[in-house]
């Protein structure tokens, strides 16, 4: 028997894990998809936002502002990328001078720290790219950007190093309580733990419908994006967004932690929480918009559109608390955004309850830090070398559009909680993700993915379970 | 370590970008590959119809590409395969990533021969989601002829360029079924020969003017929504239907590789998307080289060679401080056509210089025309013109030396859709 079982393998969850991997007790996570990081969290902006938005008074407002706090350290220990970038709040005319008032004073109230207002003079001066119309801005220094994927892989790569066990292609399809805990059903057999943590992100609602609370409904929200090729790096060097609205913060430009520029979100309530299609309305309402804040942002970059899909509650608010029918049981419901900005501090806060019930010891062994990956292209010359002499796969660049090496997805494959689809490799490591999107890289991860796991190449999924990529050998094929 | 001419890329252009460099008597020849073989893009065109011109017999491409391999095994050339540039600077210093690790090769001159890539589903906009069976065109070729794998069974081509075309014949002889070739354009932006020889000859319906609205399926793509799409690229109403596939194959267009051009500052020409060059082949970096699919995108491999040829020998001449220097004019495409290259011709250029162009339009019965004023300097006809094929004049010593100005080529004909 586990004492706590995590339910989906997200940010959230595995920010929970890792936290949870301080202390001593038996956790797994179960996750329904091949791979990690493929829900909600693999599509979204990246951005820790400053803290200055959430309403006041409430959790998303409080965790929001843990969450940056820890996020310095956190990023260290762990080696994902994190940059403190700064973002801006437009505003093109009195009525939204008005708001960015308001915001600055919700973000003194959150406690949150360097928040300046700036003329649309002063802000041209340090973001050129902002439009010639823009009157005012709301500056947050503290604001940053991040890599969800690496960030999540970190968070669960420490988290098992610290005796964290992952189960993918694992779906909860059913909960009952018994004595001392909770069973999960799954395709995989049983699984019983003390506590469950409810961290399935868009699916949370069924989880806990599947125990009897049906007092929780999630809207899926789309958004929808455009990401643009690293020759348009230059655009902006903060994250730029447009006064909110009813509707939410709105399209933002902003730069990614790779070097890419991204623009969007749009928010459109749809009725599946599957549906991450893009459609013609969305993204031109997202070249609309980004045109709107940063004229030349050179939309005709674009390397890739694609959707997220928030998990939004009535009230807004993140809802953690306990299942009010099973004992053990934490539901984590309606984390949208802020969710990554807060994943840290949700983690923490989770962690604080499961110990008020099960009061686990602390580890003595307990390994802080991770190291990354080490990625090639950013290294210096001399540090190249060095990598060569330890490791001469990093010779050989497969990727070229964005220079990724054998010895990177090597790395990515044989870690703990490895990949073993198309998108896993992309996600950890970058091949595919450039301007020629695997057209040239594909065929050759393909190949490294059947060596390594020794599964046939017709087995290999993009992403996935029924996305296998070939469809057979040819007949009168040699190899 | 100093290097005559350093040749970046081993594809046909690089090939006989380095051959040609080697005759015109340039010592040290070096050819960087990135790839483990030479050959480029050729290796995966296992189908035939190279080298007519080059060698009057129809060849596969492996085949066309290695009558140059073994040329370049015979001459005194260094080649590095598994060798990948990762900088070219202005001063022509070459850094590289291979067997060796990191180095730098000091080249007296730089040809640039790095092909070019597949436009991308990103690029396009494709509507829908984004499961697994959207390939390009290329890719799926590359799977297929050097991989031995199939990537589906139902098939829909989006695009009608010759590397689409040719994959539709492919695929069916592999035991695909084709559903349709799906084309934005009201003419196909392939070769006639491979409209007739790679659909017509196996019942593959071309739709023109149709758009693919929407990618149906999530893990593995089902099926897409397609349209009709009327003069101003609107979809009319009515006119949508589904077709049902486990496979798309992109085949939307190619972009010259020119990262590396940019870090050496060359400049690009936008309707090109490869560099701005002389009649010579030299950018407007001196002593660096341009030619084949990096300058701008070949349908015809022969007209590759040709063009290497050109840069090579004068890569050569401008190792050994030789290259002609004097008055140059500007070449400006005229009506019906959408460019002309090189950009600059070279009026003392002891081999004359071969101007190559492509049409906007279908024409028949057309006239290629190279003015100066309202002077015509050279005249040449042809039966039919099409933007997917490219057309070549050749201005002889003598043509150039009666020029004292701009030239301007223009097409002319009966304009057809
Ligand atoms: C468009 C958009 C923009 C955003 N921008 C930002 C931003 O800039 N900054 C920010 O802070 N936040 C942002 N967010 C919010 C942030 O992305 C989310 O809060 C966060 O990713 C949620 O993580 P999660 O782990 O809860 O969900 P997920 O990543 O979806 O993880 C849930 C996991 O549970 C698994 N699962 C579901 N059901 C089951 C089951 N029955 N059994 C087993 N596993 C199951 C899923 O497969 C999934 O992997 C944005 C969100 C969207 C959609
Ligand atoms: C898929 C396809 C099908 C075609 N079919 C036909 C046909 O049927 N008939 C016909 O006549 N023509 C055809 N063509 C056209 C013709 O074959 C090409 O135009 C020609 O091969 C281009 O030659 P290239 O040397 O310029 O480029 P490529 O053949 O692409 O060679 C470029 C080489 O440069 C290398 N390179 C790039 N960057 C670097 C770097 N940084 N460091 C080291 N090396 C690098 C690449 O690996 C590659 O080997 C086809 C073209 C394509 C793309």
């Amino acid at each position: 028997m586990y004492d706590v079982i995590i339910i989906g393998a997200g940010v959230i969850g595995t920010a929970v894990a890792r936290e949870l991997s301080k202390y001593q007790g038996r956790v797994a996570i179960l996750e329904k998809n091949p791979e990690v990081c493929q829900g909600t969290t693999k599509a979204n902006s990246a951005i820790v936002h400053g803290g200055y938005d959430a309403r006041h008074g409430t959790l998303k407002g409080k965790l929001n502002k843990r969450g940056v706090e820890l996020y310095p350290g956190l990023a260290k220990a762990l080696n994902f990328p994190y940059q403190r970038c700064g973002s801006m709040v437009l505003a093109f005319n009195r009525e939204e001078e008005q708001k960015l008032w308001a915001l600055m004073e919700n973000g003194k109230k959150n406690g949150v720290e360097g928040l300046e207002l700036l003329t649309g003079e002063e802000v041209r001066q340090i973001e050129p790219g902002i439009a010639p119309e823009v009157t005012k801005v709301l500056y947050a220094k503290n604001a940053g950007i991040t890599c969800p994927f690496n960030m999540t892989f970190a968070l669960l790569e420490n988290a098992m190093e610290n005796g964290t066990e992952l189960f993918v292609n694992t779906e909860v399809k059913g909960i009952k309580e018994f004595g001392e805990g909770l069973s999960l059903f799954t395709p995989q057999g049983e699984f019983q733990g003390k506590m469950v943590i409810n961290a399935a992100g868009v699916h949370s609602d069924r989880i806990a419908e599947m125990i009897g609370d049906r007092n929780y409904k999630i809207t899926p929200n789309r958004g929808e994006y455009r990401i643009l090729d690293r020759k348009a790096g230059d655009t902006v060097s903060h994250v730029i967004f447009q006064t909110p609205t009813p509707d939410g913060k709105g399209v933002l430009v902003a730069p990614t932690v790779h070097g890419n520029i991204i623009v969007g979100p749009t928010s459109d309530g749809i009725d599946s929480p599957e549906d991450t299609r893009t459609t013609k309305a969305g993204i031109e309402k997202v070249d609309r918009s980004a045109s709107k804040a940063v004229p030349k942002v050179p939309l005709r970059e674009s390397i890739r559109i694609f959707s997220g899909i928030r998990a939004s509650v009535e009230g807004s608010d993140f809802i953690i608390e306990p299942s009010k029918t099973a004992k053990g049981l934490m539901h984590l419901i309606g984390i949208d955004s802020p969710g990554l900005a807060s994943a840290p501090a949700i983690g923490e806060m989770v962690v604080g309850e499961i110990q008020e019930r099960l009061s686990l010891e602390k580890k003595q062994n307990f390994i802080e830090k991770r190291r990354a990956i080490p990625h090639f292209e950013a290294l210096s010359n001399g540090e190249k070398e060095g990598l060569l002499k330890a490791n001469p796969r990093y010779k050989k660049i497969i990727c070229r559009c964005e220079m990724i090496t054998e010895g990177e997805i090597l790395e990515a494959i044989h870690r703990r909680g490895g990949a073993t689809t198309l998108d896993g490799i992309k996600r950890r490591v970058r091949p595919g993700s450039g301007r020629c999107q695997g057209g040239f890289c594909g065929p050759r991860v393909l190949e490294i993915l059947s060596r390594e796991l020794q599964i046939p190449m017709e087995e290999i999924r993009k992403e996935g379970t029924d996305s296998k990529l070939l469809s057979g050998k040819l007949k009168g094929a040699l190899k | 370590m100093m290097k005559d001419v350093i040749v970046i890329g081993g594809g046909p252009a690089g090939l006989g970008a380095a051959l040609e460099a080697k005759k015109a008597g340039a010592t040290s020849v070096v050819v960087l590959e990135r790839d483990r073989e030479l050959g480029g893009i050729l290796n995966q065109c296992i189908h035939n119809g190279f080298g007519l011109q080059e060698f009057k017999e129809e060849l596969t491409g492996p085949e066309y590409a290695q009558r140059f391999i073994n040329q370049v095994k015979g001459e005194d050339i260094e080649v590095h395969l598994n060798t990948m540039v990762l900088d070219v600077t202005e001063d022509r210093r070459v850094t590289v990533l291979g067997d060796e690790g990191i180095q730098e090769i000091r080249g007296k001159a730089v040809v640039l021969a790095m092909g070019c890539r597949e436009r991308t589903s990103g690029a396009i906009d494709l509507q829908g989601y984004r499961p697994a069976g959207v390939y390009n065109a290329g890719m799926a070729q590359r799977i297929l002829n050097m991989e031995g794998y199939q990537v589906g069974k139902e098939v829909v081509i989006y695009g009608s360029g010759d590397i689409g075309l040719i994959m539709a014949r492919r695929m069916t002889l592999e035991g695909a079924k084709v559903m349709a070739v799906v084309e934005v354009m009201p003419h196909s932006s392939g070769l006639y020969r491979n409209i007739a020889q790679c659909l017509e000859d196996y019942d593959i319906p071309l739709l023109l003017r149709h758009q693919i609205e929407e990618v149906h399926g999530k893990d593995r793509i089902e099926g897409v929504r397609i349209s009709k799409i009327d003069e101003q690229w609107q979809p009319i109403e009515g006119t949508q239907q589904t077709i049902s596939c486990d496979t798309l194959l992109l085949s939307v267009g190619l972009i010259p590789e020119n990262e590396l051009s940019e870090k050496a500052r060359v400049s690009l020409d936008p309707r090109t998307k490869g560099a701005v060059v002389k009649s010579t082949m030299e950018t407007d970096v001196p002593g660096i080289f341009s030619c084949g699919n990096v300058l701008h995108v070949h349908d015809i491999v022969d007209f590759v060679t040709e063009e290497s040829r050109i840069a090579g020998r004068n890569a050569a001449r401008f190792a050994a401080g030789a290259l002609p220097r004097g008055k140059e004019v500007l070449t400006n495409p005229g009506k019906g056509v959408t460019y002309t290259l090189p950009h600059r011709i070279m009026l003392e250029d002891p081999d004359g210089v071969t101007l190559f162009l492509r049409s906007d339009v279908i024409y028949k019965k057309a006239r290629v025309k190279v003015k100066e004023g309202e002077r015509i300097v050279k005249e040449k006809r042809e039966r039919l013109i099409v933007p997917s094929e490219m057309v070549q004049i050749n201005l002889s010593p003598e043509d150039l030396s009666s020029l004292t100005g701009e030239i301007i080529v223009e097409i002319e004909g009966e304009e057809n859709d």
